[in-house]
């Protein structure tokens, strides 16, 4: 079976539960005829590929239900092959071109080229242009920036693209000038738990959660819903009453990264550098993205430190993170910035003065 | 080869078709895209140069540049237009763009097979019974050429010595600097400035007449800071702003905040409170807000943070609300050159990392900070 998140998403533009002045004006824009490129953005979990399905859905009826899975092959100049996944209908097509890493541009440069020349074979269809679907558009290369240039303007009678980013910090300006932007704000406490006391009224007949209880789930989501709706799921399975006391559980990764911060301010030591980098091997390798590594073990050091030190511990873990991005090997980062955060602690405790000791400005 | 020609003009051939059939569904940008070099506002040196050209049947090989929106492309593609007329333009020009493979192959290839075709003669009146003049080479349009590889474009030089008689070749790039000496050096360079607000104004207007859309002056001033000279983008901005405006059923007037949220701006109040939240000293336009900005006072670094993570969850993004931070602290009538030279120093920093692709929450925390210390010091 399908999980709630799944189950209970939204199909239509009406039936989504929060931001309804956007639902609106996206509603109205999809019947206009003269529909814009848009770049949707906003934190992860407010809703955004929803509303972007919803709208499609409002473009071209419920035929865009109708998906295909299919992995396409690509070839780069120098011969490689490229696998990437896209899901289509006969309205659109979508594709996660960071798959490819720094080969997404010649996959954004063979899709679009294709869709832009084809044209609709469905004469029934509401509208002559298809759309391409864009995730992780903050993610694409500079070069595969560019080549959405010049194409959004050229093929605007066959095509539409829809982009799907969490900030649009990280889009060149030409591309953010040719898309109308659509900032898809995190849903407020009072919405979460309005979207969860829906799904639980029906997936947990009976039994379901009271709006304290919700409340409590919702808190704990802070904004994200697909969260959100994650942790009723395995609050249903532990606890099927919903009796008292309710206790969210925290995803494994995150008690994790809570204990490595409380390894660091309690013990500063080379042994305890060691211990720690042996942690951080191990959530790595469980895929956790190594900025959520630091922003997490930080998070939970700056809880437990003097306030005097933690923008001191925040101020190097973004200085850390930048690295990191632009170096190679992640361990190094986390474990520089471990052992800075150690020393500033260490110091901190016996009180020795670092100013001039240190390149802090 | 072959297959590459054939495919393309197919494309543009179904795209012109159906453009005719239905201006209605047209962007704006495309609609009122110049169609004559006349058209281009604000660029008088550059069309006055070209004009010549109409008439003088010889052209160098050119290098248009400047910040996105100035008609660079416009330009070119009209005055191809002027030069060769609807019937042929396709054997006489080719268009190449970031969006079509341009490697070193690809120069060697392409682009090399069209530049030594000999133009044929065309003489007599076009199809749509006007004289072209028509002249006896080629234009290969390299649009956003700034994309192109060092060795890429170390491959065209040849081809443009080569080939001279025939072709003359046009690269269009926002920065000069990203292309090589030897290449630029061949060219007459064109700088395109960012149109000043009253060309801007000019343009905006015309359009919003033209789509009966009532847009009064505070609007357009909105648009016009919105974009930065941009005229791609205030003209987007208008015609989104329209399509709203058309579908919502409730007949309001369009006013400047509609133009912030779609050009993804930080409302002014939010920044502010922001700024307040800091400790920077804010007068507000509202008497209310200015009451309840005492409660917002600074409360060290957890209140800091608290508001950062908000500010995350309303989806903003950092370098927009960097930089209107910037500009508030920058123009602040009472902070000290010092203070503000230490947010600056911060916000530098700042938008460096952001550009390597740091984490967005981090380093807006950082500034917070960073403009926290310096506003108390
Ligand atoms: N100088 C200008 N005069 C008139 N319209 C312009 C001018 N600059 C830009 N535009 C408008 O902006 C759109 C984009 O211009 P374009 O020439 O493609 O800019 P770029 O310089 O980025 O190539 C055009 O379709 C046109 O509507
Ligand atoms: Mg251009």
């Amino acid at each position: 079976m399908d999980n709630l998140v799944i189950q209970y998403r939204p199909r239509k533009l009406d039936e989504l539960h929060y931001h309804h002045g956007l639902s609106e004006r996206l509603k109205s824009l999809a019947s206009s005829g003269d529909f814009p490129h848009m770049l949707f953005y906003g934190p992860s979990g407010a809703g955004k590929k929803t509303r972007i399905a919803c709208t499609l859905r409002e473009l071209f009826g419920p035929g865009v239900e109708k998906l295909k899975i299919d992995q396409r092959v690509f070839m780069t100049p120098s011969r490689r092959k490229l696998d990437v996944n896209v899901v289509q209908s006969n309205y659109h097509i979508e594709l996660t071109p960071s798959e490819v890493g720094n080969y997404d541009r010649v996959v954004i440069q063979e899709i679009l080229k294709e869709i832009a020349q084809t044209q609709q074979v469905d004469i029934s269809a509401r509208h002559r242009f298809k759309v391409v679907i864009i995730n992780e558009a903050d993610s694409l290369t500079r070069d595969a920036q560019a080549a959405l240039r010049r194409t959004m303007e050229k093929y605007t009678t066959n095509m539409r693209l829809i982009l799907c980013a969490n900030s649009t910090s990280r889009l060149i300006a030409p591309i953010r000038s040719r898309c109308l932007l659509v900032r898809v704000p995190a849903p407020s406490m009072e919405d979460v738990v309005g979207v969860l006391e829906y799904v639980a009224g029906r997936a947990c007949r009976g039994n379901s959660p009271d709006h304290a209880a919700c409340t409590v789930v919702a808190k704990e989501a802070a904004g994200n819903v697909r969260k959100a709706i994650l942790a009723l799921e395995a609050l249903r399975m532990q606890n099927p009453l919903f009796s008292e006391p309710i206790t969210v559980a925290k995803p494994d990764w995150e008690t994790y990264c809570q204990r490595v911060g409380d390894m660091i301010v309690q013990e500063q030591s080379p042994a305890r550098v060691m211990e720690v980098r042996a942690k951080y091997y191990e959530l790595l390798s469980h895929c956790i993205p190594p900025t959520v590594i630091i922003k997490t073990v930080a998070d939970r050091v700056v809880d437990k430190v003097d306030e005097n030190l933690k923008a001191d511990v925040m101020h190097w873990a973004a200085i850390y993170e930048n690295r990191m991005r632009v170096g190679n090997k992640k361990i190094f980062h986390l474990e520089a910035w471990t052992v800075k955060v150690m020393s500033i602690v260490k110091h901190f405790f016996y009180d020795i003065d670092l100013t001039g000791f240190d390149d802090y400005p | 080869m072959e297959n590459f020609f054939q495919v393309k003009s197919y494309g543009k051939k179904a795209g012109k078709e159906r453009a005719e059939e239905n201006t209605d569904l047209q962007p704006w940008v495309e609609k009122y895209r110049p169609k004559t070099i006349d058209d281009v506002s604000a660029q008088e040196h550059i069309v006055a140069v070209l004009s010549k050209t109409l008439s003088s049947k010889n052209l160098p090989h050119m290098l248009f540049y400047g910040p996105p929106g100035t008609g660079k492309t416009s330009t070119i593609l009209a005055l191809a237009r002027q030069l060769f007329g609807p019937d042929n333009f396709r054997n006489r020009v080719l268009e190449l763009n970031a969006s079509d493979e341009r490697g070193i192959s690809i120069v060697r290839e392409k682009i090399k097979n069209f530049a030594r075709q000999t133009p044929r003669a065309e003489v007599g009146v076009s199809s749509d019974g006007r004289t072209y003049p028509c002249p006896p080479y080629k234009i290969i349009i390299l649009d956003e050429a700034d994309s192109m590889t060092q060795d890429a474009q170390a491959a065209l030089r040849r081809i443009m010595e080569n080939h001279a008689r025939i072709t003359r070749f046009c690269l269009v790039c926002n920065y000069v600097t990203r292309i090589i000496e030897p290449l630029a050096s061949r060219c007459s360079k064109f700088r395109f400035k960012p149109l000043d607000p009253a060309a801007t104004t000019a343009r905006l207007q015309h359009i919003a007449t033209a789509e009966k859309v009532a847009a009064p002056p505070p609007v357009i001033s909105a648009l016009i800071s919105a974009s930065s000279g941009d005229l791609r983008r205030a003209i987007t901005y208008l015609q989104s702003i329209a399509r709203l405006h058309s579908a919502s059923s409730t007949e309001t007037e369009i006013v400047p905040e509609d133009v912030q949220e779609i050009a993804g701006v930080v409302p002014d109040e939010v920044v502010k409170g922001f700024a307040r939240s800091l400790g920077v000293d804010v007068q507000s336009d509202d008497e209310d807000i200015e009451m309840d900005g005492d409660s917002e006072r600074p409360r060290g670094f957890d209140a800091i943070r608290r508001k950062v993570r908000d500010f995350m969850l309303e989806g903003f993004s950092a370098s927009q609300i960097i930089s209107q931070l910037h500009d508030l602290i920058v123009l602040h009538p009472t902070l000290t050159a010092r203070q503000k030279a230490k947010c600056a120093l911060a916000m530098a920093e700042a938008d460096k990392a952001l550009c390597d692709g740091a984490d967005e929450e981090l380093w807006i925390l950082e500034v917070a900070v960073r403009v926290h210390r310096a506003v108390l010091a």
